[in-house]
């Protein structure tokens, strides 16, 4: 059983791996990890492969594997969302709002490939979960009040999921409605979607939080997610089978 | 040993309420004051979690500003989660210098107005015994006006609700709060005049 936090993007970090074989060693691993994609991806340092494609210094031909397949992601995600899910969400390439769960996804990846199976995994609220916590039950995952800090609204408990929350405030930035190029709708103020895993979870939430209000519909559609949306009065639109994530 | 834990569950909610505005600000952190443990949901001591949030959990009639002198409430209701994984350690060590618990003189103390992007928050801070002891919201983001329109965005068949605030304990938690820096920025104006 090991256990770590850490600062990395700007964001805390917080890796849990219960199984007993786990050492300080795989946390450390998992932490390296993480900061190895904010190296290459962070739009916020100016020598990242993202900062240097976003400028248009690199070929085509000379991207990294890495970044090749965030780009085909993108725009994989950018068709199944009508659209809404944009890497160029302020006029400048940033593919944050898919980086973040595809980074978690790759770590729960290696821990498992370490043989791990139970196991707390995030990156700034995006949540990957495997197995069970360390009393043997579902991870219990509160969503934040977005009114009331230190509230929660829900609590969720879950094993072998993702879970994201795109909200109004993120990182200091505004999501922007790619349609429109304005503010995204502000008539919402926080969705969680529950995915399979967390890179599911992020890039829709992500997407659908851009499309305003509706977006719990979209996700409603979605076979495999479950969405609770909050308006800026504190009322709450959930899917079907959300309630089935808070017993 | 009361006290002790008193000061060791204020250092966690400090730590951890620190350590989520770091995560919020980045590293141009802003100089938090240490948060001594606190009601941040204003209510009086004994009660528990708030029912409905669509108000703020202090309301005119809850006499949130007694002049009752006994300082920090034994009944610890911080909602925040308690696993400590899901609060890492801030790490700018200026956050604690300076703002240690008993800096302050007794009174109310009314904060700026803070923008939280879709709203206006606004705290009073009340000191006893030289400590932060109740945070109220004077203005919070609830813009009831829209409401009606809002209602009518969501497919027939998904249930609507209230959202109500909850104190759990929790391996994590997901999601931001604009309100949250907000709430920080309106206290630390009201905590600068106390000090």
């Amino acid at each position: 059983m090991a256990r770590g936090t850490a600062t990395i993007m700007t964001m805390p970090v917080v890796v849990d791996i219960v199984d007993p074989t786990a050492s300080e060693a795989d946390v450390i691993a998992a932490f390296n990890a993480f900061r190895a994609v904010d190296e290459q991806f962070s739009p916020f340092r100016e020598q990242s492969e993202v900062s240097r494609y976003g400028r248009g210094g690199i070929a085509e031909a000379d991207l990294s594997s890495d970044l090749a397949e965030v780009l085909r992601k993108a725009q994989v995600t950018k068709e199944e969302t009508e659209g809404y899910f944009d890497i160029y969400p302020s006029g400048r390439f940033d593919p944050s709002g898919l980086v973040k769960g595809w980074a978690i996804q790759r770590v729960a990846d290696m821990l498992r490939s370490r043989g791990f199976q139970n196991f707390y995994l995030e990156v700034g609220g995006d949540i990957q979960v495997a197995g069970h916590n360390q009393d043997d039950q579902p991870w219990s995952i509160g969503i934040r009040h977005p009114f009331q800090p230190g509230a929660m609204v829900k609590v969720l408990r879950l094993s072998n999921r993702g879970v994201a929350t795109s909200g109004t405030y993120e990182r200091g930035r505004h999501i922007f409605n790619p349609h429109t190029h304005q503010p995204a709708d502000d008539r919402i103020v926080s969705l969680t979607v529950i995915g399979p895993n967390v890179y599911e979870a992020d890039r829709f939430a992500t997407a659908a939080f851009a499309m305003g209000p509706t977006g719990i519909n979209f996700i409603q559609r979605q076979p495999g997610l479950e969405g609770y949306l909050i308006d800026r009065s504190g009322q709450a639109t959930m899917t079907t089978g959300f309630d089935d994530f808070t017993r | 040993m009361k006290n002790l834990r008193k000061i060791a569950l204020s250092l966690a909610v400090m730590f951890g309420f620190a350590g989520y505005i770091h995560q919020l600000r980045g590293d141009d952190g802003i100089k938090v004051p240490a948060l001594p443990t606190t009601n941040t949901s204003g209510q009086t001591t004994g009660s528990t979690t708030p029912s409905t949030t669509t108000t703020p959990s202090i309301s005119g009639g809850d006499d949130s500003s007694s002049e009752d002198d006994s300082g920090p409430t034994g009944n610890q209701t911080t909602p925040t989660p308690t696993n400590t994984s899901a609060n890492p350690s801030p790490t700018s060590g200026s956050m604690m210098g300076g703002q240690m618990m008993g800096q302050y003189r007794n009174g109310s103390y009314t904060g700026a107005v803070a923008d939280a992007f879709y709203g206006n928050v606004q705290v009073r801070a009340k000191i006893s015994g030289g400590k932060l002891v109740d945070v109220q919201f004077l203005q919070y983001p609830n813009d009831r006006g829209h409401s009606i329109e809002i209602n009518n965005y969501a497919m027939p068949l998904l249930t609507q609700e209230a959202i109500q605030a909850q104190s759990a304990n929790v391996n994590g938690v997901s999601g931001a709060s604009a309100t949250s820096y907000a709430f920080v920025q309106s206290l630390q104006s009201a905590l600068q005049q106390a000090s």
